[in-house]
Protein backbone atom coordinates (compact mmCIF):
# COMPACT_ATOMS: atom_id res chain seq x y z
CA UNK A 1 0.00 0.00 0.00
CA UNK A 2 1.12 3.13 -1.07
CA UNK A 3 1.07 6.60 0.83
CA UNK A 4 -1.43 8.77 -1.31
CA UNK A 5 0.63 10.96 -3.26
CA UNK A 6 -1.94 13.24 -4.88
CA UNK A 7 -1.91 16.86 -3.34
CA UNK A 8 -4.46 19.53 -4.29
CA UNK A 9 -2.67 22.84 -5.78
CA UNK A 10 -4.13 25.74 -4.42
CA UNK A 11 -4.19 28.90 -2.45
CA UNK A 12 -2.58 28.18 0.84
CA UNK A 13 -5.23 27.90 3.60
CA UNK A 14 -6.07 31.56 4.95
CA UNK A 15 -6.34 30.38 8.63
CA UNK A 16 -6.91 33.62 10.09
CA UNK A 17 -10.14 34.29 7.67
CA UNK A 18 -12.74 36.60 9.83
CA UNK A 19 -15.45 35.74 7.50
CA UNK A 20 -17.69 35.14 10.23
CA UNK A 21 -16.08 37.69 12.53
CA UNK A 22 -18.03 40.73 11.57
CA UNK A 23 -21.73 39.13 11.52
CA UNK A 24 -20.76 37.54 14.80
CA UNK A 25 -19.62 40.57 16.80
CA UNK A 26 -22.68 42.74 15.63
CA UNK A 27 -25.15 40.52 16.95
CA UNK A 28 -23.11 39.96 20.12
CA UNK A 29 -23.48 43.52 20.41
CA UNK A 30 -26.95 43.66 19.76
CA UNK A 31 -27.66 40.91 22.09
CA UNK A 32 -25.58 42.75 24.92
CA UNK A 33 -27.34 45.87 24.22
CA UNK A 34 -30.63 44.58 24.44
CA UNK A 35 -29.76 43.02 27.47
CA UNK A 36 -28.45 46.03 28.55
CA UNK A 37 -31.25 48.44 28.21
CA UNK A 38 -34.05 45.83 30.07
CA UNK A 39 -31.43 46.04 33.04
CA UNK A 40 -31.20 49.94 32.39
CA UNK A 41 -35.00 50.65 31.88
CA UNK A 42 -35.94 48.84 35.81
CA UNK A 43 -33.02 50.41 37.16
CA UNK A 44 -34.16 53.80 35.84
CA UNK A 45 -37.54 52.84 37.12
CA UNK A 46 -36.75 52.29 40.13
CA UNK A 47 -34.40 55.31 40.47
CA UNK A 48 -37.68 57.39 39.39
CA UNK A 49 -39.66 55.79 41.64
CA UNK A 50 -37.24 56.24 44.40
CA UNK A 51 -36.66 59.92 44.12
CA UNK A 52 -39.74 61.18 43.15
CA UNK A 53 -41.54 58.77 45.82
CA UNK A 54 -39.22 59.25 48.79
CA UNK A 55 -40.84 62.83 50.20
CA UNK A 56 -44.15 60.75 49.59
CA UNK A 57 -43.39 58.37 53.02
CA UNK A 58 -43.56 61.19 55.13
CA UNK A 59 -46.12 63.90 54.33
CA UNK A 60 -48.13 65.54 56.94
CA UNK A 61 -50.63 63.84 58.18
CA UNK A 62 -53.65 65.36 56.49
CA UNK A 63 -52.38 64.38 53.11
CA UNK A 64 -52.66 60.81 53.64
CA UNK A 65 -56.44 62.00 54.74
CA UNK A 66 -59.82 61.57 55.70
CA UNK A 67 -58.94 57.69 55.62
CA UNK A 68 -55.65 57.35 57.27
CA UNK A 69 -53.12 59.32 59.44
CA UNK A 70 -49.59 57.99 57.95
CA UNK A 71 -47.73 56.69 54.96
CA UNK A 72 -48.32 53.07 56.41
CA UNK A 73 -51.88 53.62 57.00
CA UNK A 74 -52.66 54.47 53.80
CA UNK A 75 -50.84 52.10 51.85
CA UNK A 76 -51.36 48.68 53.72
CA UNK A 77 -55.32 48.85 53.05
CA UNK A 78 -54.57 49.42 49.57
CA UNK A 79 -51.63 46.68 49.55
CA UNK A 80 -54.33 44.11 50.86
CA UNK A 81 -56.73 44.97 48.37
CA UNK A 82 -54.30 44.41 45.65
CA UNK A 83 -53.18 41.21 46.74
CA UNK A 84 -56.74 39.41 47.78
CA UNK A 85 -57.90 40.26 44.13
CA UNK A 86 -54.73 39.10 42.45
CA UNK A 87 -54.70 36.10 44.78
CA UNK A 88 -58.09 35.43 44.17
CA UNK A 89 -57.23 35.32 40.51
CA UNK A 90 -54.30 32.50 40.65
CA UNK A 91 -56.30 30.47 42.83
CA UNK A 92 -59.08 30.36 39.73
CA UNK A 93 -56.65 30.48 36.93
CA UNK A 94 -53.86 28.44 37.77
CA UNK A 95 -55.42 25.38 38.41
CA UNK A 96 -57.35 25.88 34.92
CA UNK A 97 -54.69 27.50 33.16
CA UNK A 98 -52.67 24.50 33.96
CA UNK A 99 -55.46 21.90 32.76
CA UNK A 100 -56.14 23.97 29.55
CA UNK A 101 -51.81 23.46 28.80
CA UNK A 102 -52.03 20.11 29.35
CA UNK A 103 -55.36 19.22 27.70
CA UNK A 104 -53.74 21.18 24.83
CA UNK A 105 -50.62 19.36 25.17
CA UNK A 106 -50.64 16.11 26.29
CA UNK A 107 -54.77 15.07 26.10
CA UNK A 108 -56.74 16.62 23.01
CA UNK A 109 -56.35 15.23 19.59
CA UNK A 110 -54.81 18.10 17.34
CA UNK A 111 -57.53 18.68 15.53
CA UNK A 112 -59.50 20.10 18.98
CA UNK A 113 -56.13 20.93 20.32
CA UNK A 114 -55.19 23.63 17.77
CA UNK A 115 -58.39 25.69 17.64
CA UNK A 116 -58.70 25.62 21.48
CA UNK A 117 -55.40 27.16 22.13
CA UNK A 118 -55.73 29.62 19.29
CA UNK A 119 -58.59 30.43 21.26
CA UNK A 120 -56.81 30.93 24.60
CA UNK A 121 -54.26 33.16 22.60
CA UNK A 122 -57.05 35.30 21.90
CA UNK A 123 -58.42 36.03 25.39
CA UNK A 124 -55.04 37.56 25.59
CA UNK A 125 -55.76 40.41 22.89
CA UNK A 126 -59.11 41.77 24.05
CA UNK A 127 -58.25 44.85 25.86
CA UNK A 128 -58.11 45.12 29.72
CA UNK A 129 -61.33 48.00 29.37
CA UNK A 130 -63.22 45.95 27.82
CA UNK A 131 -62.96 43.06 30.74
CA UNK A 132 -63.50 45.90 33.16
CA UNK A 133 -67.17 46.77 31.48
CA UNK A 134 -68.25 42.94 30.95
CA UNK A 135 -67.14 42.45 34.63
CA UNK A 136 -68.98 45.98 35.82
CA UNK A 137 -72.10 45.60 33.75
CA UNK A 138 -73.15 42.22 33.10
CA UNK A 139 -70.79 39.35 35.61
CA UNK A 140 -71.36 41.26 38.56
CA UNK A 141 -74.87 41.09 38.32
CA UNK A 142 -74.96 37.46 37.21
CA UNK A 143 -72.72 36.75 40.63
CA UNK A 144 -74.86 38.16 43.28
CA UNK A 145 -76.77 35.15 43.77
CA UNK A 146 -73.63 33.05 44.16
CA UNK A 147 -72.08 35.95 46.46
CA UNK A 148 -75.45 35.21 48.62
CA UNK A 149 -75.04 32.06 48.61
CA UNK A 150 -71.37 32.34 49.73
CA UNK A 151 -72.54 34.42 52.71
CA UNK A 152 -75.34 31.71 53.94
CA UNK A 153 -73.45 28.76 53.38
CA UNK A 154 -69.84 30.06 55.41
CA UNK A 155 -70.92 32.95 56.90
CA UNK A 156 -70.80 31.28 59.75
CA UNK A 157 -67.89 28.84 59.78
CA UNK A 158 -65.33 29.25 62.33
CA UNK A 159 -62.08 30.93 60.19
CA UNK A 160 -63.68 30.54 56.92
CA UNK A 161 -66.33 32.91 57.59
CA UNK A 162 -64.64 35.90 57.56
CA UNK A 163 -63.88 36.07 53.95
CA UNK A 164 -67.92 35.49 53.72
CA UNK A 165 -69.35 38.65 55.33
CA UNK A 166 -72.37 40.41 54.15
CA UNK A 167 -72.63 40.35 50.65
CA UNK A 168 -72.18 42.95 48.23
CA UNK A 169 -75.88 43.67 46.70
CA UNK A 170 -74.19 44.43 43.49
CA UNK A 171 -71.78 41.90 43.03
CA UNK A 172 -69.14 44.43 42.70
CA UNK A 173 -67.22 42.69 45.39
CA UNK A 174 -63.50 42.07 45.04
CA UNK A 175 -63.95 38.50 44.69
CA UNK A 176 -65.79 39.57 41.33
CA UNK A 177 -62.57 41.68 40.66
CA UNK A 178 -60.48 38.74 41.25
CA UNK A 179 -62.82 36.48 38.87
CA UNK A 180 -62.27 39.06 36.08
CA UNK A 181 -58.32 39.32 36.90
CA UNK A 182 -58.90 35.18 36.53
CA UNK A 183 -60.14 35.39 33.14
CA UNK A 184 -57.62 38.10 32.05
CA UNK A 185 -54.28 36.26 33.11
CA UNK A 186 -55.67 32.94 31.94
CA UNK A 187 -54.41 33.09 28.55
CA UNK A 188 -50.62 34.06 29.27
CA UNK A 189 -50.28 31.33 32.35
CA UNK A 190 -52.34 28.97 29.53
CA UNK A 191 -49.39 30.08 26.54
CA UNK A 192 -46.35 29.68 28.67
CA UNK A 193 -47.51 26.76 30.56
CA UNK A 194 -48.39 24.76 27.34
CA UNK A 195 -45.33 25.59 25.43
CA UNK A 196 -42.85 24.28 28.12
CA UNK A 197 -45.50 21.09 28.81
CA UNK A 198 -45.04 20.26 24.72
CA UNK A 199 -41.28 21.03 24.99
CA UNK A 200 -41.02 18.06 27.43
CA UNK A 201 -38.57 15.48 25.90
CA UNK A 202 -40.29 12.52 24.36
CA UNK A 203 -37.77 10.32 25.09
CA UNK A 204 -38.38 11.22 29.34
CA UNK A 205 -42.28 10.16 28.21
CA UNK A 206 -41.29 7.60 26.58
CA UNK A 207 -39.22 6.39 29.81
CA UNK A 208 -41.90 6.50 31.88
CA UNK A 209 -44.22 4.90 29.80
CA UNK A 210 -42.27 1.98 29.05
CA UNK A 211 -42.24 1.57 32.81
CA UNK A 212 -46.13 0.85 32.56
CA UNK A 213 -47.04 4.79 34.09
CA UNK A 214 -50.28 5.96 33.12
CA UNK A 215 -50.50 9.18 31.44
CA UNK A 216 -51.41 10.93 34.22
CA UNK A 217 -48.29 8.99 36.02
CA UNK A 218 -46.49 9.80 33.02
CA UNK A 219 -47.26 13.78 33.07
CA UNK A 220 -46.39 13.69 37.19
CA UNK A 221 -42.71 11.67 36.33
CA UNK A 222 -41.37 13.61 33.35
CA UNK A 223 -43.46 16.64 32.36
CA UNK A 224 -44.22 18.73 35.42
CA UNK A 225 -40.50 18.75 36.63
CA UNK A 226 -39.24 19.66 33.07
CA UNK A 227 -41.92 22.49 33.02
CA UNK A 228 -41.41 23.47 37.15
CA UNK A 229 -39.43 26.53 36.18
CA UNK A 230 -41.48 27.76 33.25
CA UNK A 231 -44.60 27.34 35.20
CA UNK A 232 -43.29 29.48 37.85
CA UNK A 233 -42.01 32.05 35.24
CA UNK A 234 -46.32 31.59 34.05
CA UNK A 235 -47.85 32.01 36.94
CA UNK A 236 -45.08 35.15 37.90
CA UNK A 237 -46.15 36.59 34.90
CA UNK A 238 -49.63 36.51 35.67
CA UNK A 239 -49.37 37.57 38.65
CA UNK A 240 -47.73 40.56 37.55
CA UNK A 241 -50.40 41.14 35.42
CA UNK A 242 -52.89 40.99 37.81
CA UNK A 243 -51.04 43.50 40.40
CA UNK A 244 -50.68 45.72 37.95
CA UNK A 245 -54.11 45.40 36.39
CA UNK A 246 -55.75 49.29 36.38
CA UNK A 247 -58.95 49.17 34.40
CA UNK A 248 -60.97 46.07 35.36
CA UNK A 249 -60.37 46.72 38.93
CA UNK A 250 -61.30 50.29 38.84
CA UNK A 251 -63.94 49.35 36.88
CA UNK A 252 -65.70 46.25 38.80
CA UNK A 253 -65.29 47.11 42.61
CA UNK A 254 -66.90 49.73 44.22
CA UNK A 255 -64.37 51.24 45.87
CA UNK A 256 -64.00 52.19 50.08
CA UNK A 257 -61.35 52.73 52.24
CA UNK A 258 -62.39 49.75 55.18
CA UNK A 259 -59.99 47.27 55.51
CA UNK A 260 -61.95 43.75 56.19
CA UNK A 261 -61.15 39.90 55.34
CA UNK A 262 -64.71 40.12 53.89
CA UNK A 263 -64.04 39.23 49.87
CA UNK A 264 -67.47 40.01 48.83
CA UNK A 265 -68.24 43.06 51.24
CA UNK A 266 -69.83 46.35 50.04
CA UNK A 267 -66.92 48.02 49.45
CA UNK A 268 -63.05 47.14 49.42
CA UNK A 269 -60.16 49.13 49.09
CA UNK A 270 -58.75 49.28 45.67
CA UNK A 271 -55.72 47.90 44.20
CA UNK A 272 -52.43 50.07 44.26
CA UNK A 273 -52.19 51.01 40.74
CA UNK A 274 -56.40 51.10 40.62
CA UNK A 275 -55.53 53.83 43.00
CA UNK A 276 -52.72 55.62 41.03
CA UNK A 277 -55.43 55.76 38.16
CA UNK A 278 -57.99 56.85 40.01
CA UNK A 279 -56.36 59.50 41.74
CA UNK A 280 -53.94 60.68 39.31
CA UNK A 281 -56.11 63.62 37.95
CA UNK A 282 -57.13 65.18 41.11
CA UNK A 283 -53.58 65.56 42.13
CA UNK A 284 -51.63 67.57 44.18
CA UNK A 285 -48.29 68.02 44.38
CA UNK A 286 -48.05 66.48 47.57
CA UNK A 287 -50.08 63.24 46.45
CA UNK A 288 -48.74 62.85 43.75
CA UNK A 289 -45.38 61.99 46.26
CA UNK A 290 -47.64 59.41 47.92
CA UNK A 291 -48.86 57.73 44.69
CA UNK A 292 -45.24 57.70 43.60
CA UNK A 293 -44.33 55.90 47.09
CA UNK A 294 -47.26 53.71 47.14
CA UNK A 295 -46.32 52.68 43.45
CA UNK A 296 -42.43 51.80 44.51
CA UNK A 297 -44.18 49.53 47.21
CA UNK A 298 -46.07 47.71 44.74
CA UNK A 299 -42.38 47.70 42.44
CA UNK A 300 -40.97 45.78 45.76
CA UNK A 301 -43.08 43.54 46.53
CA UNK A 302 -43.72 42.66 43.58
CA UNK A 303 -40.09 41.80 42.73
CA UNK A 304 -39.54 40.42 46.46
CA UNK A 305 -42.49 37.42 45.74
CA UNK A 306 -40.82 36.78 42.13
CA UNK A 307 -36.76 36.46 44.05
CA UNK A 308 -39.03 34.03 46.63
CA UNK A 309 -40.70 32.24 43.89
CA UNK A 310 -37.37 31.63 41.93
CA UNK A 311 -35.71 30.84 44.74
CA UNK A 312 -38.42 27.89 46.11
CA UNK A 313 -37.90 26.74 42.90
CA UNK A 314 -34.48 27.01 42.61
CA UNK A 315 -33.71 25.17 45.95
CA UNK A 316 -35.11 21.79 44.50
CA UNK A 317 -32.67 21.88 41.10
CA UNK A 318 -29.76 23.44 43.35
CA UNK A 319 -30.36 20.09 45.34
CA UNK A 320 -30.23 17.59 42.39
CA UNK A 321 -27.25 19.32 40.51
CA UNK A 322 -25.26 18.93 44.10
CA UNK B 1 -40.49 -15.47 35.10
CA UNK B 2 -39.01 -15.77 31.16
CA UNK B 3 -42.08 -15.91 28.76
CA UNK B 4 -41.88 -16.41 25.11
CA UNK B 5 -43.45 -14.67 22.38
CA UNK B 6 -45.36 -15.58 19.45
CA UNK B 7 -46.13 -13.10 16.67
CA UNK B 8 -48.68 -14.27 13.73
CA UNK B 9 -49.68 -12.05 11.02
CA UNK B 10 -49.02 -9.02 12.63
CA UNK B 11 -49.41 -5.48 9.98
CA UNK B 12 -47.96 -2.30 11.81
CA UNK B 13 -49.80 1.09 10.33
CA UNK B 14 -48.54 4.30 11.23
CA UNK B 15 -51.99 5.84 9.88
CA UNK B 16 -52.76 4.27 6.59
CA UNK B 17 -49.34 3.66 5.96
CA UNK B 18 -48.21 0.14 6.45
CA UNK B 19 -44.71 0.01 7.72
CA UNK B 20 -44.33 -3.44 8.79
CA UNK B 21 -46.21 -6.17 6.67
CA UNK B 22 -47.00 -9.90 7.48
CA UNK B 23 -44.51 -11.03 10.21
CA UNK B 24 -44.89 -14.51 11.94
CA UNK B 25 -42.39 -15.60 14.81
CA UNK B 26 -41.45 -16.94 17.81
CA UNK B 27 -39.56 -16.35 20.20
CA UNK B 28 -37.93 -18.29 23.03
CA UNK B 29 -38.00 -17.89 26.27
CA UNK B 30 -34.73 -17.10 27.79
CA UNK B 31 -33.02 -16.36 25.13
CA UNK B 32 -31.82 -13.94 23.29
CA UNK B 33 -33.39 -12.48 19.97
CA UNK B 34 -31.85 -10.13 17.88
CA UNK B 35 -33.18 -7.97 14.96
CA UNK B 36 -30.87 -6.92 11.95
CA UNK B 37 -31.30 -4.90 8.99
CA UNK B 38 -31.06 -1.44 6.91
CA UNK B 39 -32.51 1.65 8.59
CA UNK B 40 -36.33 2.25 8.07
CA UNK B 41 -37.19 -1.77 7.34
CA UNK B 42 -39.24 -1.62 10.52
CA UNK B 43 -37.66 -3.38 13.18
CA UNK B 44 -37.98 -0.99 16.00
CA UNK B 45 -41.69 -0.06 14.71
CA UNK B 46 -41.87 -3.98 15.36
CA UNK B 47 -39.95 -4.19 19.06
CA UNK B 48 -42.11 -1.18 20.09
CA UNK B 49 -45.28 -3.58 18.90
CA UNK B 50 -43.92 -5.80 21.32
CA UNK B 51 -44.75 -3.71 24.38
CA UNK B 52 -47.67 -1.53 22.93
CA UNK B 53 -45.33 1.24 22.34
CA UNK B 54 -46.05 1.78 19.10
CA UNK B 55 -49.01 3.36 19.79
CA UNK B 56 -48.00 6.47 21.79
CA UNK B 57 -47.54 8.14 18.26
CA UNK B 58 -50.88 9.32 16.83
CA UNK B 59 -52.60 7.43 14.47
CA UNK B 60 -50.43 4.46 14.91
CA UNK B 61 -51.68 0.41 15.30
CA UNK B 62 -51.13 -2.91 15.18
CA UNK B 63 -53.20 -5.52 13.28
CA UNK B 64 -52.56 -9.53 14.33
CA UNK B 65 -51.36 -11.43 17.27
CA UNK B 66 -48.65 -11.24 19.76
CA UNK B 67 -49.01 -13.81 22.43
CA UNK B 68 -47.15 -13.85 25.83
CA UNK B 69 -48.08 -16.05 28.08
CA UNK B 70 -51.30 -17.33 26.55
CA UNK B 71 -52.51 -13.58 26.71
CA UNK B 72 -52.68 -11.69 22.98
CA UNK B 73 -51.51 -8.55 24.11
CA UNK B 74 -53.40 -6.93 21.40
CA UNK B 75 -57.00 -8.07 22.94
CA UNK B 76 -59.30 -5.38 23.27
CA UNK B 77 -59.83 -6.20 27.40
CA UNK B 78 -55.53 -5.15 27.71
CA UNK B 79 -54.51 -2.45 29.15
CA UNK B 80 -51.26 -1.61 27.47
CA UNK B 81 -50.10 0.01 30.53
CA UNK B 82 -50.33 -3.55 32.45
CA UNK B 83 -48.42 -4.72 29.27
CA UNK B 84 -45.42 -2.20 29.62
CA UNK B 85 -45.18 -3.57 33.03
CA UNK B 86 -44.85 -7.17 32.00
CA UNK B 87 -42.64 -6.07 28.86
CA UNK B 88 -40.27 -3.56 29.82
CA UNK B 89 -37.83 -1.47 27.17
CA UNK B 90 -34.55 0.28 26.95
CA UNK B 91 -34.38 3.16 24.83
CA UNK B 92 -31.32 3.92 22.13
CA UNK B 93 -30.14 6.91 23.82
CA UNK B 94 -30.19 6.48 27.62
CA UNK B 95 -32.84 8.41 29.50
CA UNK B 96 -32.69 8.13 32.83
CA UNK B 97 -35.41 10.79 34.69
CA UNK B 98 -33.11 13.95 34.79
CA UNK B 99 -35.02 15.47 37.89
CA UNK B 100 -34.28 12.34 40.40
CA UNK B 101 -31.46 10.56 41.88
CA UNK B 102 -29.75 7.14 41.01
CA UNK B 103 -31.94 5.71 43.28
CA UNK B 104 -35.16 6.98 42.70
CA UNK B 105 -34.36 6.04 39.17
CA UNK B 106 -34.19 2.32 39.74
CA UNK B 107 -37.05 2.71 41.84
CA UNK B 108 -39.66 4.84 39.33
CA UNK B 109 -41.35 1.79 38.06
CA UNK B 110 -41.88 -0.26 41.07
CA UNK B 111 -43.48 3.13 42.80
CA UNK B 112 -45.75 3.21 40.12
CA UNK B 113 -46.74 -0.78 40.87
CA UNK B 114 -46.92 -0.72 44.71
CA UNK B 115 -46.81 2.95 45.63
CA UNK B 116 -45.26 3.17 49.05
CA UNK B 117 -42.75 0.92 50.35
CA UNK B 118 -40.84 0.18 53.23
CA UNK B 119 -36.98 1.99 53.20
CA UNK B 120 -34.85 -1.50 53.49
CA UNK B 121 -37.33 -3.33 50.87
CA UNK B 122 -36.20 -0.24 49.00
CA UNK B 123 -33.05 -0.30 49.30
CA UNK B 124 -32.83 -4.13 48.59
CA UNK B 125 -34.52 -3.72 45.02
CA UNK B 126 -32.39 -0.61 44.17
CA UNK B 127 -29.28 -3.01 45.23
CA UNK B 128 -30.68 -6.25 43.10
CA UNK B 129 -31.19 -4.12 40.25
CA UNK B 130 -27.87 -2.22 40.47
CA UNK B 131 -26.75 -5.54 40.93
CA UNK B 132 -28.30 -7.05 38.42
CA UNK B 133 -27.19 -3.89 35.70
CA UNK B 134 -23.47 -4.67 36.64
CA UNK B 135 -23.60 -0.54 38.25
CA UNK B 136 -23.68 -1.63 41.97
CA UNK B 137 -20.11 -1.42 42.55
CA UNK B 138 -19.67 2.39 40.66
CA UNK B 139 -22.15 3.52 42.13
CA UNK B 140 -23.21 2.11 45.48
CA UNK B 141 -21.68 5.38 47.15
CA UNK B 142 -23.42 7.94 45.37
CA UNK B 143 -27.01 6.86 45.07
CA UNK B 144 -29.01 10.01 45.73
CA UNK B 145 -27.02 11.81 43.22
CA UNK B 146 -28.42 12.68 40.13
CA UNK B 147 -29.15 10.04 37.48
CA UNK B 148 -27.84 12.29 34.69
CA UNK B 149 -23.91 13.08 36.43
CA UNK B 150 -23.13 9.12 34.93
CA UNK B 151 -21.04 8.62 31.75
CA UNK B 152 -23.59 7.14 28.78
CA UNK B 153 -22.70 3.79 29.48
CA UNK B 154 -23.50 3.98 33.16
CA UNK B 155 -26.74 5.73 32.17
CA UNK B 156 -27.55 2.99 30.00
CA UNK B 157 -27.32 0.16 32.67
CA UNK B 158 -29.16 2.25 34.87
CA UNK B 159 -31.95 2.33 32.62
CA UNK B 160 -31.41 -1.23 32.23
CA UNK B 161 -31.77 -1.46 35.93
CA UNK B 162 -34.33 0.25 36.27
CA UNK B 163 -36.38 -1.65 33.45
CA UNK B 164 -35.19 -4.78 35.56
CA UNK B 165 -36.24 -3.71 38.98
CA UNK B 166 -40.21 -4.25 37.96
CA UNK B 167 -39.60 -7.64 36.91
CA UNK B 168 -40.39 -7.91 33.71
CA UNK B 169 -41.17 -11.31 31.80
CA UNK B 170 -39.92 -9.60 28.17
CA UNK B 171 -36.67 -7.06 28.18
CA UNK B 172 -36.90 -4.88 24.96
CA UNK B 173 -33.44 -3.25 23.63
CA UNK B 174 -33.80 -0.87 20.94
CA UNK B 175 -29.94 -0.41 19.81
CA UNK B 176 -29.10 0.23 23.60
CA UNK B 177 -25.07 0.51 22.47
CA UNK B 178 -25.68 2.44 19.36
CA UNK B 179 -25.18 6.17 21.55
CA UNK B 180 -22.29 4.55 23.41
CA UNK B 181 -18.26 3.43 23.03
CA UNK B 182 -16.62 -0.03 22.77
CA UNK B 183 -15.67 -0.69 26.60
CA UNK B 184 -19.86 0.35 27.65
CA UNK B 185 -20.87 -1.37 24.58
CA UNK B 186 -19.06 -4.40 25.96
CA UNK B 187 -20.19 -3.85 29.56
CA UNK B 188 -23.67 -4.01 28.31
CA UNK B 189 -23.59 -7.10 26.41
CA UNK B 190 -22.14 -9.01 29.07
CA UNK B 191 -24.76 -7.85 31.03
CA UNK B 192 -27.49 -9.16 28.44
CA UNK B 193 -25.34 -12.79 28.70
CA UNK B 194 -26.25 -12.89 32.33
CA UNK B 195 -29.77 -11.15 31.77
CA UNK B 196 -31.15 -13.61 29.54
CA UNK B 197 -31.05 -16.56 32.73
CA UNK B 198 -34.04 -14.77 33.88
CA UNK B 199 -35.63 -12.23 30.89
CA UNK B 200 -36.70 -13.00 27.43
CA UNK B 201 -34.31 -10.50 25.49
CA UNK B 202 -35.30 -8.93 21.97
CA UNK B 203 -32.55 -6.52 20.74
CA UNK B 204 -32.29 -4.22 17.94
CA UNK B 205 -28.70 -3.83 16.90
CA UNK B 206 -27.25 -2.31 13.82
CA UNK B 207 -24.24 -3.55 14.61
CA UNK B 208 -23.84 -7.19 12.50
CA UNK B 209 -20.96 -8.32 15.11
CA UNK B 210 -22.93 -7.46 18.16
CA UNK B 211 -25.92 -9.55 16.40
CA UNK B 212 -23.17 -12.66 16.12
CA UNK B 213 -22.12 -12.00 19.34
CA UNK B 214 -24.80 -11.91 21.61
CA UNK B 215 -27.79 -13.36 20.36
CA UNK B 216 -29.89 -16.67 20.15
CA UNK B 217 -31.52 -16.38 17.06
CA UNK B 218 -31.57 -13.66 14.55
CA UNK B 219 -34.27 -11.76 12.54
CA UNK B 220 -33.44 -10.18 9.09
CA UNK B 221 -35.68 -7.21 8.48
CA UNK B 222 -35.43 -5.61 5.06
CA UNK B 223 -38.20 -3.88 2.74
CA UNK B 224 -39.25 -5.31 -0.49
CA UNK B 225 -38.27 -2.13 -2.21
CA UNK B 226 -38.50 1.32 -1.68
CA UNK B 227 -41.71 2.69 -0.24
CA UNK B 228 -42.75 -0.51 0.07
CA UNK B 229 -43.04 -1.99 3.66
CA UNK B 230 -40.99 -3.47 5.70
CA UNK B 231 -41.08 -7.44 6.11
CA UNK B 232 -39.30 -10.05 8.10
CA UNK B 233 -36.93 -12.17 5.54
CA UNK B 234 -35.41 -14.59 7.45
CA UNK B 235 -35.82 -16.00 11.05
CA UNK B 236 -33.00 -18.66 12.34
CA UNK B 237 -30.90 -19.34 15.14
CA UNK B 238 -27.93 -16.91 14.58
CA UNK B 239 -25.13 -19.62 14.25
CA UNK B 240 -27.36 -20.46 10.93
CA UNK B 241 -28.26 -16.94 10.09
CA UNK B 242 -24.23 -15.82 10.12
CA UNK B 243 -22.87 -19.35 8.21
CA UNK B 244 -25.39 -20.07 6.38
CA UNK B 245 -28.43 -18.06 5.84
CA UNK B 246 -31.85 -19.74 3.37
CA UNK B 247 -32.30 -16.11 1.88
CA UNK B 248 -29.29 -14.67 -0.50
CA UNK B 249 -30.62 -11.26 0.44
CA UNK B 250 -30.13 -11.96 4.36
CA UNK B 251 -26.11 -13.28 3.12
CA UNK B 252 -25.93 -10.21 0.79
CA UNK B 253 -26.82 -8.21 3.88
CA UNK B 254 -24.21 -10.00 6.45
CA UNK B 255 -21.69 -9.70 4.41
CA UNK B 256 -21.94 -6.50 3.29
CA UNK B 257 -23.38 -6.33 -0.47
CA UNK B 258 -26.52 -4.62 0.42
CA UNK B 259 -28.83 -4.52 -2.41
Amino acid sequence: MTAPTTEIEDEPADWASVRGGVGDRIFYGLALGAGCVILAALAGVFVFLAIKGASGFSKPSEVYGPHAESFLGYVFPLLVGTFTASIIALIIAVPMAFGIALVISHYAPRWIATPVAYVIDLLAAVPSVVYGLWGAFFLAKQLVPMHVWLHDTFGSWPVLGALFGEPNPAGRSVLTAGIVLAIMILPIITAITREVFSRTPRLHEEAALALGATRWEMIRMTVFPYAKSGMVSAVMLGLGRALGETMAVTMVLSVGFDLSWNIIATSSPTSIAANIALKYKERSADMLNVLVATGLVLFLVTFLVNFVARWIIGRSERRMAR
Amino acid sequence: MAKSIDVSDVNIYYSDFLAVQGVNMTIRAGAVTAFIGPSGCGKSTFLRSLNRMHEVIPGARVEGKIVVDGQDLYESSVDPVAVRRQVGMVFQRPNPFPTMSIFDNVLAGLKLNSGKMKKSEAEAVVEKSLRGANLWNEVKDRLNKPGMGLSGGQQQRLCIARAIAVEPQVLLMDEPCSALDPISTSAIEDLIHELKNDYTIVIVTHNMQQAARVSDDTGFFNLKATGEPGRLVEFNPTKKMFANPDDPATEAYISGRFG
